[in-house]
């Protein structure tokens, strides 16, 4: 089964009692911030904070990111110089603009493997475009390194690039969220949404990630917990939805256990696209805890 | 590495601990400590304070700590931060381990 990131739960850098809890509850990758939410004065407390937290934690089967101030601030190289040795699953690059910023992470970051005596490869690349150039480039971003998982948008720095803000309906993203995940999946790899801010707008949240889910997104960044319980259940399929799937695939099975290579159920043909979502589907629901059995 | 002047680090929040460090002359490392788990957990947070002063080579310096619950890898990344800041020269302890 593909890696789920329905949903990626930021937790401040240099809060300790966040960071120990964060993997409770449920989120499918938590998302440890050393960048925006850490003030100018705490990047080295919260730097070395996440770095012994990394090597004391178990945080189950929750993926942990860690997103590093960018390069070209003075904070960025030590972040990753702390973090590799901490060894989270990704390393999370903010302001993600050309192609160039991801290789200049990447050759970095095997200069650290290679030092500390870790296999090539260990620490992966998530990057986050966050301006009109950097939505311009996603088709680039995303091919630029074989340790990228995923691309992710941040709106909040994107709308101030593009001189406007944030509506309920979201039209100033349309297109930087279709390059970006476009490029993803180009790529192969995941496309992730930016924040909803207003926690307590449930409805406005829930709307936006139906929307989001529409398009075509692997999941959505999240600033509270409460924000899980609605993404997972947009996310989870239906019991129809299942019931087809299983059928879908069932009839995948037999075609081939019979060396056919057409499928055909209900005297429809089923194409191999329609295989490949009814997988996903199978996969969101067993996420979701469902018995797909 | 020599305590040369006063720093901190560390917040009041829940599960966290502020480090107070402050040149302690040749008298060896003194540790004043507040916390809200003296009782269950004092020795063991001074222990982690002490060994952490130690592996980075600290010998003088005198440390108050203000305990709100923290574990052992908040309070150990506590005293590096403060340690960090008041030391002469480069320090990063990520190096150091």
């Amino acid at each position: 089964m593909q890696k789920l990131r329905r949903t990626m739960l930021y937790v401040p850098g240099n809060n300790p009692g966040m960071i120990r809890d964060a993997h409770i509850y449920g989120a499918d990758s938590i998302m440890i911030d050393l960048e925006d939410s850490v003030s100018l004065y705490e990047k080295d407390a919260a730097r070395l904070l996440v770095y012994q937290a990394l090597k004391t934690f178990d945080f189950g089967g929750t993926e942990v990111l860690v997103r590093v101030n960018p390069l070209n601030t003075p904070y960025g190289r030590d972040d990753f110089e702390a973090i590799v040795r901490a060894k989270p699953t990704a390393i999370r690059l903010p302001k993600t603009e050309t192609a160039d910023d991801v290789i200049e992470a990447d050759e970095l970051i095997t200069e650290i493997e290679q030092k500390i005596g870790m296999e090539h490869g260990t620490i992966k690349l998530f990057a986050a475009v966050e301006s009109g150039k950097g939505a311009l480039n996603a088709a680039q971003i995303a091919v630029a390194s074989k340790r990228l998982i995923g691309i992710a948008i941040g709106a909040e720095d994107f709308v101030t690039d593009l001189k406007t803000t944030r509506s309920p309906e979201g039209i100033e993203l349309l297109t930087a969220r279709s390059l970006i995940l476009f490029a993803a999946r180009a790529a192969g790899i995941a496309a992730v949404d930016t924040v909803y801010s207003d926690v307590n707008n449930e409805e406005g949240f829930a709307s936006e990630v139906e929307l989001i889910k529409q398009l075509g997104f692997d999941g959505k960044s999240i600033i509270n917990p409460r924000q899980i319980e609605i993404v997972n259940r947009i996310y989870t399929p239906t019991e129809a939805e299942i019931q087809k799937s299983k059928r879908i695939i069932e009839a995948s099975l037999e075609a081939e256990a019979k060396g056919s290579g057409v499928i055909s159920l209900d005297g429809k043909m089923i194409d191999r696209p329609i295989v490949e979502r009814a997988c996903r589907i199978l996969d969101l629901a067993e996420a979701a805890k469902i018995n797909v059995e | 590495m020599i305590i040369q002047q006063a720093g901190m680090a560390g917040t009041l929040e829940s599960s966290d601990i502020t480090i107070s460090i402050e040149p302690n002359g040749t008298k060896g490392i003194e540790i004043e400590l507040k916390s809200t788990v003296e009782n269950q957990f004092g020795n063991q947070i001074r222990k982690v304070i002490l060994e952490t002063l130690q592996g980075m080579g600290i010998e003088h310096a005198y440390v108050r700590a203000n305990d709100k619950g923290a574990l052992d890898c908040a309070i150990k990344a506590r005293v590096m931060t403060a340690v960090s800041r008041v030391v002469e020269g480069d320090c990063r302890p990520w190096e150091a381990e």
